[in-house]
């Protein structure tokens, strides 16, 4: 896929089909549509798109945690071969955290406001079976993994600053050595210095523990320096997906080169080019290519083919540009 | 917690009880009119026959005896040293019982009816409205939050007089009224403990009715935006079971708006609910006050106002030691 080196890699998380659909008032909206990944053990993988794009949506399915009038309607999300659609809710109760673990976004509320940091830690901990061991020095380890002193144990979390709460977060996600660590904008409330060490923080413990690291977000710049492949979600589609040089040197599909475009560089400073047209309706979707509407290289035929995601290279996209059929194509990416 | 914070603290009680106290004292003495002396002696006067010219004679001494014929600044004088002695002086009405006496003989009734029913009526409304709210709870606590809210907008009074009508005239099986059986003996025995509770048990229902509406009205508020915090969908998020969720979570941040609220429903309970144990001839501070206004007995007004304001400043400073307690972002650091 990816070349030679992931080829050799084993597969950790493969996402078949997966579809979240939402029932509202106004019909059913499909915020994830179809989606095929394979992620792979030790890899960074970022995960891109507008607001609305589905990214958000398609970690919390990962974690079934889609609330109603939410629902996974379809597919498979098998975790080390096991399909955690299928487990029970106890099951996937115990997997959360110890399977996949979750840092999220702005962490200026996800902790108990009432309770200290270390009681949290403990507490993940022993509602996973894990008790004694755990308590011998383990936290202070922990804290000291994600660059905490041990005396933050005792804090509250109005005791932090934003970015030592963010942390304590990850200390708590790491604390039952997942396989897989999913980053939704960790960095979003904080500010560009702190934004950078936390980034830092989660990178050498992914490499140290072996972890996968899924990192959701729209900063292309942030992407680009801290993960290693990227896919690029539309409308609850997937794409495009390469590797972070791929998507940077040759974007394939429109949108993702409009996106690469709107970046700021210095060479055309301040220049930020917007996206035209308007955002995509879920409720209402265009028939054809999701992104047909805003599209400026659209074909006649994309009002009327819905492509799928297709290999080129080793990089997948998923454009009527690159080949017309509207099958699926034999790996998915 | 520093002890600057604790004195500092316990002076502002003591202000707050002295001029409360003030207040009760001039209130009453600036709206003229009635003379409860005059009044009490008149209608003996009437009923025995008195004559005139006496009763003139004996308003004197009377007034002379409470301390009335004085100067206000005097009067106010010695009403601040007796009631710092938690003298309370006699009562006019009822003359030569004493204030102090007839509230410790009227207190036990209340505190006994009121914070078991405040008790009660708290524990099982928080946990109801709590459970309104929680997803996984089930559906039977959503729906149950429309009688709750009807409940809650009746006042205890009409509830009481609705079980008095229901579980006590047509079921017959709880007393009318009273707080023990005429001819019975108070006294530490069993018989009398359960006669008491026989009495007491439709007064507490009517006020345990509408204070689960209220509780559950309350806690629902904040349970509702609580479960939108970030924190509950990051411990979901992180495996922790539903239940610890809920009561470590949810529940224990709800909470605290609702442990101010039960301070001072505490507080109040003191004075006792008026109208319920009137409806219900519950010998407690509520008909204690009530008959003490018809009577304009000035002395026993001033003593069961005292001791509610006294309840009141004491529970709000018990509630601002222990809530640092419940709450570590209330620091009283910051206050020195
Ligand atoms: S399929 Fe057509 S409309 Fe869609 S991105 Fe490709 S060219 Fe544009």
């Amino acid at each position: 896929m990816g070349g030679p080196a992931t080829d050799m890699r084993q597969k950790l998380l493969e996402i078949r089909g997966l579809e979240v659909e939402f029932q509202t008032r106004r019909g059913i909206a499909r915020a994830v549509n179809c989606i095929d990944l394979t992620l792979y053990a030790g890899e960074r993988f970022g995960l891109v798109g507008e607001s609305g794009s589905g990214k958000t949506t398609m970690i919390l399915a990962l974690l079934r945690m889609i609330r109603e009038p939410g629902r996974i309607s379809g597919g498979q999300v098998l975790l080390d071969g096991v399909d955690l659609l299928k487990l029970s809710d106890e099951e996937m109760r115990k997997t959360r955290l110890a399977g996949l673990a979750m840092v999220p976004q702005g962490a200026m509320n996800s902790l108990n406001p009432v309770m200290r940091v270390g009681d949290q830690i403990r507490l993940s901990m022993s509602e996973h079976g894990q008790r004694r061991p755990a308590e011998a020095g383990r936290i202070e380890e922990l804290l000291q993994m994600v660059g905490l002193r041990p005396q933050v144990a005792e804090l509250y979390p109005h005791e932090l600053s934003g970015g030592m709460k963010q942390r304590a977060c990850i200390a708590i996600a790491i604390s039952l050595r997942p396989r897989l660590i999913l980053a939704d904008e960790p960095t979003s409330a904080l500010d560009v210095v702190v934004q950078r060490h936390i980034m830092q923080t989660l990178r050498s413990l992914g490499e140290s523990m072996d972890a996968t690291v899924l990192l959701v977000g729209h900063d292309m710049g942030l992407m680009a320096q801290f993960t290693q492949r990227m896919g690029i979600m539309y409308g609850g589609k997937l794409v495009e997906v390469g590797t972070v040089e791929e998507i940077f040197s040759s974007p394939k599909h429109p949108y993702t080169q409009l996106l690469i475009a709107s970046i700021p560089s210095f060479k055309s400073r301040g220049e930020f080019k917007g996206i035209p047209g308007v955002a995509l309706s879920l409720l209402n979707p265009p028939t054809g290519c999701l992104f047909h509407p805003r599209c400026p290289q659209a074909l006649d035929e994309c009002a009327s083919v819905d492509p799928s995601l297709k290999e080129l290279d080793g990089h997948h996209t998923a454009c009527l540009l690159y080949g017309r059929e509207g099958t699926h194509a034999a790996t998915p990416a | 917690m520093s002890r600057g914070f604790i004195i500092r603290r316990v002076g502002l009680f003591l202000i707050v009880v002295w001029a409360a106290a003030s207040v009760n004292f001039f209130i009453p003495r600036l709206a003229t009119g009635r003379d409860p002396i005059r009044e009490k002696l008149g209608l003996l006067a009437a009923s025995g026959g008195l004559r005139q010219e006496g009763v003139e004679a004996m308003v004197k001494a009377y007034q002379a005896k409470f301390g009335l014929d004085k100067p206000l600044h005097t009067q106010y004088l010695n009403f601040l040293l007796n009631s710092a002695r938690l003298d309370l002086g006699y009562s006019l009405a009822n003359y030569p019982a004493r204030v102090g006496r007839m509230i410790a003989n009227a207190m036990p009734w209340t505190m006994g009816l009121l914070l078991v029913a405040t008790i009660i009526g708290f524990s099982l409304g928080t946990l109801m409205g709590a459970l309104a709210v929680w997803a996984r709870a089930p559906a039977l606590f959503r729906h149950l939050v429309f009688p709750l809210m009807t409940l809650s907008a009746i006042p205890p009074y009409l509830l009481g007089l609705v079980v008095i009508y229901t579980l006590g005239l047509q079921l017959n099986i709880f007393p009318l009224s009273g707080g023990y059986s005429p001819g019975t003996f108070p006294g530490f025995r069993l018989d009398f403990i359960l006669e008491v509770i026989h009495h007491s048990t439709l007064p507490a229902l009517a006020i345990v009715l509408q204070a689960v509406g209220f509780w559950a009205l309350g806690m629902r508020g904040m349970m509702v935006s609580t479960v939108g915090e970030d924190y509950i969908a990051l411990a979901e998020a992180n495996g922790l079971r539903s239940k610890t969720i809920f009561f470590r979570y949810a529940v224990r941040n709800a909470f605290l708006p609702q442990y101010t609220a039960l301070g001072l429903s505490m507080a109040f309970a003191v004075s006792g609910q008026v109208v319920v144990e009137v409806v219900f001839a519950y010998p407690g501070m509520g008909t204690l006050l009530f008959r003490a206004i018809q009577a304009s007995d000035y002395t026993v007004i001033n003593g069961v106002v005292l001791i509610t304001i006294m309840a009141i400043g004491l529970v709000t400073m018990v509630m601002d030691f222990t809530y640092p307690l419940l709450d570590p972002r209330i620091s009283h650091q910051r206050l020195d």
